[in-house]
């Protein structure tokens, strides 16, 4: 039996291994598999050799049945399987696994804009000259995906294993079917809580990052989608995951509209290598917000009262678009979605999807919604107003997102963006001139 | 200082001059979870201590009434909280995930109602037994881990009296009601109690387990056979 392409790259508790109990002693005294230990215990400091959580409030005392000792193990990935400190972690030690040989992998025949050629090629270089990182900064709706594309081919070629990493399942049950369409021949993985897709063997796997901490060294490639999205800079678990998750020469590429001011410090200081996409993939420019400035406006918005500014915006606009409106908190959404009457949408909405997609097939005219629309949703035509947009949900990454709303199809390469304010801050100062200076960028080619 | 042992937010307490000289009671929820932590309050049933509008004996009770062999095995059971889905979803955490530190989120409780709850003072508590697989799954059972906490705070001392058999190994919670009411007795007395029993359990849905519990314990000489579960 090969057990190669199901467990090589991969870290899993022994309830996890497909396999029987003698299968399991065999390849271990074969040393095929190898034992770690699951919690390891030094001058007083815990680790969780799953999750890397150091914080000892996460750890906890279990007076434990199987080995009738009292002893730690781990809350902070309690929920992807329990770590016992009684347990070990398993590793593969045996073969390495041989991917199938593709001469043109790629079936996917639509053509790159020169700006996404150069991204393209920037990343296909960097996998080939084993270059640690590489910062993609596109502006949204530039085509991120397609970029992807040639790297990828290249590396299936090579028999590399690639993974890419999102902090969202809904951007992994998106990507899928594509890349199923643009690789038809390649096995691909999709790796989400629940995921019908996960067959343990893939070449190509498509994960939510929580998904990577059972995965060890495995992978040549590594590309993680909206690297500034939350969770992805809240958690600490999630980067130590995604390191773990590679191979020791293995490239790391990272998509961004948004980078991080860390990141941002970094391509400063000359730290990460970047490569610009500032123009669309249709060719025109990102629409730049309109700042408007209504005295009073959180006492309007608290007593239900319609904003000056929004009601001039809403007669003078043209009602062939859609309308987006972001309001910060969640009160305030049922708020306006009332005065309005229309449609509102938060995160813990049960009907959020039904809404969302009504949305897109034109059904609602106006939707209201937190920030949870942020980012990652393309509606082709709609104007964009933010209530409030000195409101501290708003940082500039937020609002330089939610501008890049509009304007998203060829059809319809313009929209109004309208930041409603009490008063500017340095975010929206900073969301505009980022806007501006991506703009720029992109006219100078 | 704290995480909130449910979603593992920070919990922020608010400092006054009497917590910065008496640090308050350690909460182990943080506020949102705390107030979606809802007890039984106000009139309940007589024998299972679910929530009603008025103190009355409720419908599945009634049925246990009606049912020759179970009558009279059990005095009553005393739950602490309703089974909401907020409910579901600690339990889940707790027993199905492992997270067995949760426990800690029922303990202020356990320890301010259980003495109110029952009319004598002595018995021996007697927690609900897994099958021996499900109790290596799982590494530890959660009626035992309830039992302890009441058992630190009533000077009673726990004795396992009972076992499951392990061919009825099925989970309780993918049953219907009927079915669980079809279902053999899955236990087997290890020992013979004399004393008034305490039976300890996480969950009391139909009351099915209990009732098998009680009614070996009962055909074994034990007076009288109260319960206490966390959740009905």
């Amino acid at each position: 039996m090969n057990f190669s392409k199901t467990l090589a790259g991969k870290l899993l508790l022994t309830s996890e291994l497909p396999l029987t109990k003698p299968t399991i002693d065999y390849l271990i005294r074969t040393d095929q598999l190898k034992q770690l230990p699951s919690i390891t215990t030094k001058y007083g400091r815990y680790q969780c050799n799953r999750c890397g959580n150091k914080n000892k409030q996460l750890f906890a005392n279990i007076p434990c049945a199987r080995c009738n000792h009292t002893h730690l193990y781990c809350r902070n990935c309690v929920q992807t399987g329990r770590v016992l400190q009684c347990d070990t972690l398993i590793t593969w030690n045996g073969t390495v696994p041989s991917w199938s040989l593709q001469a043109q992998p790629c079936y996917w025949t639509g053509t790159l804009t020169p700006p996404q050629q150069k991204a393209a090629q920037s990343i296909t270089q960097a996998i080939s000259t084993h270059q640690n990182e590489l910062l993609i900064w596109a502006v949204c709706g530039s085509g991120k995906t397609e970029m992807l594309f040639p790297a990828i081919t290249k590396s299936i070629k090579e028999r590399k294993r690639i993974c890419i990493a999102t902090p969202r399942a809904d951007v992994v049950r998106e990507l899928f079917p594509r890349l199923q369409h643009a690789f038809p021949h390649t096995e691909i993985e999709a790796l989400y809580a629940d995921s019908p897709d996960r067959t343990d063997k893939g070449q190509l796997i498509i994960s939510t990052t929580h998904q990577l901490i059972r995965y060890h060294e495995a992978f040549d490639v590594m590309i993680i989608d909206e690297i500034d999205a939350f969770p992805f800079h809240h958690d600490q678990t999630l980067p130590y995951l995604t390191d773990r998750a590679c191979k020791l020469d293995a490239t790391s590429i990272y998509l961004t509209a948004t980078p991080r001011p860390e990141h941002k410090r970094k391509i400063r200081q000359r730290k990460l290598p970047v490569q610009f996409v500032p123009i669309r993939f249709h060719g025109y420019p990102l629409p730049i917000p309109t700042l408007k400035i209504e005295i009073n406006l959180r006492k309007k918005l608290k007593q239900g009262t319609e904003p000056k500014a929004l009601q001039q915006f809403l007669v003078t606009r043209s009602t062939s678009r859609q309308l987006l409106i972001f309001v910060p908190t969640i009160e305030l959404l049922k708020k306006v979605a009332d005065h309005y009457q229309e449609v509102a949408v938060h995160a813990e909405d049960p009907a959020r999807k039904e809404k969302v997609d009504q949305f897109r097939q034109k059904k609602i005219k106006t939707l209201v919604t937190t920030t949870i629309l942020e980012r990652g949703v393309t509606f082709p035509s709609v104007d964009v107003v933010v209530l409030d947009a000195g409101h501290h949900v708003f940082d500039e990454a937020a609002l330089v997102q939610i501008a890049g709303r509009a304007g998203r199809s060829p059809g319809d390469p313009t929209g109004d963006v309208l930041f409603i304010h009490q008063g500017k801050t340095n975010a929206m100062e900073d969301a505009i001139a980022q806007i501006k200076m991506m703009n720029k960028k992109g006219k100078k080619r | 200082m704290t995480y909130c042992l449910k979603c593992q937010d920070w919990i922020s307490q608010s400092v006054t001059w009497s917590t910065l000289f008496l640090p308050s009671q350690q909460t182990s929820l943080c506020d949102s979870c705390n107030s979606q932590l809802v007890r039984i309050n106000g009139a309940i049933c007589e024998k299972c201590g679910r929530q009603m509008p008025s103190r009355m004996i409720c419908d599945d009770c009634k049925k246990w009434q009606t049912n020759d062999k179970y009558r009279d095995v059990l005095q009553f059971n005393r739950p602490l909280f309703p089974y909401t889905p907020f409910m579901q979803e600690i339990i889940t955490q707790w027993k199905y995930r492992g997270d067995y530190q949760l426990k800690e989120i029922f303990t202020p409780y356990i320890k301010k109602e259980i003495r109110n709850f029952y009319p004598t003072k002595s018995f021996t508590i007697v927690p609900i037994p897994l099958t021996d697989e499900r109790h290596q799954e799982r590494a530890f059972n959660q009626a035992t881990a309830i039992a302890e906490v009441i058992a630190t705070h009533y000077e009673n001392s726990i004795i396992t009296a009972l076992s499951r058999k392990s061919s009825h190994s099925e989970k309780q919670s993918k049953k219907s009601r009927q079915q669980r009411i079809k279902t053999k007795n899955p236990f087997f007395l290890t020992k013979s109690l004399e004393t008034d029993v305490l039976l300890v359990d996480d969950i009391y849905t139909t009351g099915m387990t209990i009732h098998h519990a009680a009614k070996l314990l009962k055909e074994a000489g034990s007076p009288n056979i109260y319960s206490f579960t966390l959740a009905r």
